[in-house]
């Protein structure tokens, strides 16, 4: 049989953020990519930053001036968000890629529930968790800090 | 069986950085909460806080181990993105090396900082 | 006053065509069409063909969600068309387009082979090292229900592609072995009558193998079966995770459970004849 013309219908990039009608795992999933990549390429630049202290206190003092400007106290926030997310998003992968928050096989009866449906009470306290981080992170950079 | 390995101590990597990092994190930016290791009180980047922390053994250990635990996570994490990005023989096997290579570097700044921090003085 | 299963909906059907000796790239088509409460999508497709389309190319066969052959991307959603009725979906307009992260063959059909050559790979079937014992079985494996259960949930799987057109690993990652194959590998690998799981285990760790699945979850959340390939791969990582670091705790091979020796056997029935040259 010859072979026709097909057409690739692979969704690339855009696949990995779904959307719409996708369910709350999904998000997650994104979102830990996301925030991942984001707390990667600061703490890169956070080895340099926090190194100057070997060259004493003056210049230590001057970087630190640069940081209490709003603009990077909003990038500090945003470092602390995203990694209250990851920290307490990725334990309960961590459980769950280990197998221990998924359940075991069980017998598939309508309406289906799946290793979701056991891994969500984690899921809800994890979020829970993240949030109040969030907020008391957020009230002492912004309130105190 | 070598990516078993690289994903096993990336997630015992993981684990390490939630304990380390979560102290860190309390450390520097929940000072309104907890005065945790700041003697001086203030502000966690005041000059004096940062010369205790950075004489103590405790601290110079700890950000050792942060530092090469957060590295080979971050580092994995990026490669596995890279990699579902679809790369293909050659090109994941050159990644992999280059992301060893700066890596190690990294590490080796961050490791000499740390150690360079001992002789820190708090008195100008 | 009209009753609910006479009651009629004109509904505005989208679907997604494409044919490959005229179209570059895939075109919407509407269709009208009138829907009384029970029908199926797989329903409404039939309709149009029959009625306003003959032109309109999609797959199916059982019509009773068993086949896995009529699965499609419905407002949105990847579904099996015969599973999904019309009036839950929408009581306006219905999207009608084929499984993403397959090439489209045309129209509403795509093309499974490299899911299927992929599944071919795991190797799907019991694997001993005593192959006399396979040829000329001289008993049975035990194998008690309690360890049954340990797979059964995965044996439903229809290999419609649903999970993999859910999945968002799929969606760029060509090379990714996908939920439904590390799925049956697992099924194989749970099960004590096999002895092929190192060899299993071999291919899943790969590069773009199990260690590509980030949990989105989606493949559970849309398989029509409840068979859970999410789960089915989170327990395969705990089986390498385990093997690993040694912490033992691997399951023993079933055993031929002989019969006694005073039960005669019956002679063995003669395979028929293939129906295909070989």
């Amino acid at each position: 049989m010859a072979k026709s013309k097909q057409y690739d219908n692979h969704l690339g990039i855009l696949g990995w953020l779904g959307g719409g009608r996708w369910g709350v795992e999904r998000y997650l999933y994104i979102i830990h990519r996301v925030a991942g990549l984001g707390i990667l390429t600061f703490f890169m630049l956070h080895i340099f930053e926090s190194s100057i202290r070997i060259l004493g206190p003056e210049s230590w003092n001057a970087a630190m001036e640069t940081l209490k400007t709003p603009v990077f106290k909003f990038g500090e926030f945003l470092v602390f968000v995203g990694f209250a997310f990851h920290a307490l998003n990725g334990i309960r992968l961590i459980l769950i890629e280990w197998g221990l928050a998924v359940g075991k096989a069980e017998e598939p009866v309508y309406p289906y529930r799946s290793s979701l449906n056991t891994q969500r009470p984690l899921m809800v306290i994890m979020m829970v968790l993240a949030a109040i981080l969030m907020a008391a992170g957020g009230y002492n950079i912004f309130l105190l800090g | 069986m070598k990516e078993t390995a690289y994903w096993s101590w990336f997630i015992i990597a993981g684990i390490v950085m939630f304990v380390l990092l979560g102290l860190h994190m309390a450390v520097m930016h929940l000072t309104g909460f907890l005065q945790l290791f700041n003697p001086a009180g203030g502000e966690a980047i005041a000059w004096e806080n940062v010369v205790y922390r950075g004489r103590n053994m405790f601290f110079t250990v700890t950000y050792i181990i942060l530092l090469g635990a957060a590295l080979y996570h971050g580092f994995y994490g990026l490669r596995t993105i890279l990699f579902e990005l679809g790369l293909k023989g050659q090109a994941e096997r050159s990644l992999t090396v280059l992301l060893w290579i700066v890596g190690i570097i990294l590490f080796c700044i961050g490791t000499y900082a740390a150690i360079a921090a001992r002789s820190l003085q708090t008195v100008l | 006053m009209e009753k609910d299963t006479e009651k009629k909906y004109q509904i505005a059907v989208y679907v997604r065509r494409f044919d490959p000796e005229r179209d570059e790239v895939p075109r919407q088509q509407r269709y009208d069409l009138t829907v009384v409460q029970g029908m199926t999508v797989l329903d409404g497709l039939h309709e149009i063909k029959q009625n306003q389309d003959p032109t309109l190319a999609f797959r199916f066969s059982c019509r009773m969600g068993v086949c896995g052959s009529c699965a499609m991307l419905i407002n949105g959603k990847p579904a099996l068309a015969c599973n999904t009725q019309i009036l839950d979906v929408t009581q306006s307009a219905l999207t009608v387009a084929p499984l993403p992260n397959f090439n489209i063959i045309r129209d509403l059909v795509p093309d499974l082979v490299p899911m299927f050559g992929v599944h071919k790979g795991m190797q799907p079937y019991i694997k001993r090292s005593d192959a006399k014992e396979m040829e000329e079985p001289t008993g049975e494996f035990f194998q008690s229900a309690h360890e049954l259960e340990e797979y059964l949930q995965f044996t439903y799987c229809i290999k419609c592609g649903i999970c993999m057109a859910a999945c968002p690993t799929m969606a760029t990652d060509r090379e990714y072995l996908g939920p439904m194959p590390l799925a049956q590998a697992y099924r194989y690998n749970a099960d004590t009558r096999d002895d092929g799981a190192k060899d299993r285990k071999e291919i899943v760790t790969r590069n773009h193998g199990v260690f590509s699945c980030h949990y989105a979850g989606e493949c559970s959340n849309a398989c029509p079966k409840g068979v859970d390939p999410a789960r089915a791969i989170q327990l395969m990582k705990k089986d390498l995770v385990r093997d690993y670091f040694k912490l033992g705790g691997a399951r023993k091979c079933a055993q031929v459970h002989k019969l006694p020796d005073t039960i005669e056997r019956k002679e063995k029935i003669a395979a028929p004849a293939y129906t295909v040259e070989r």
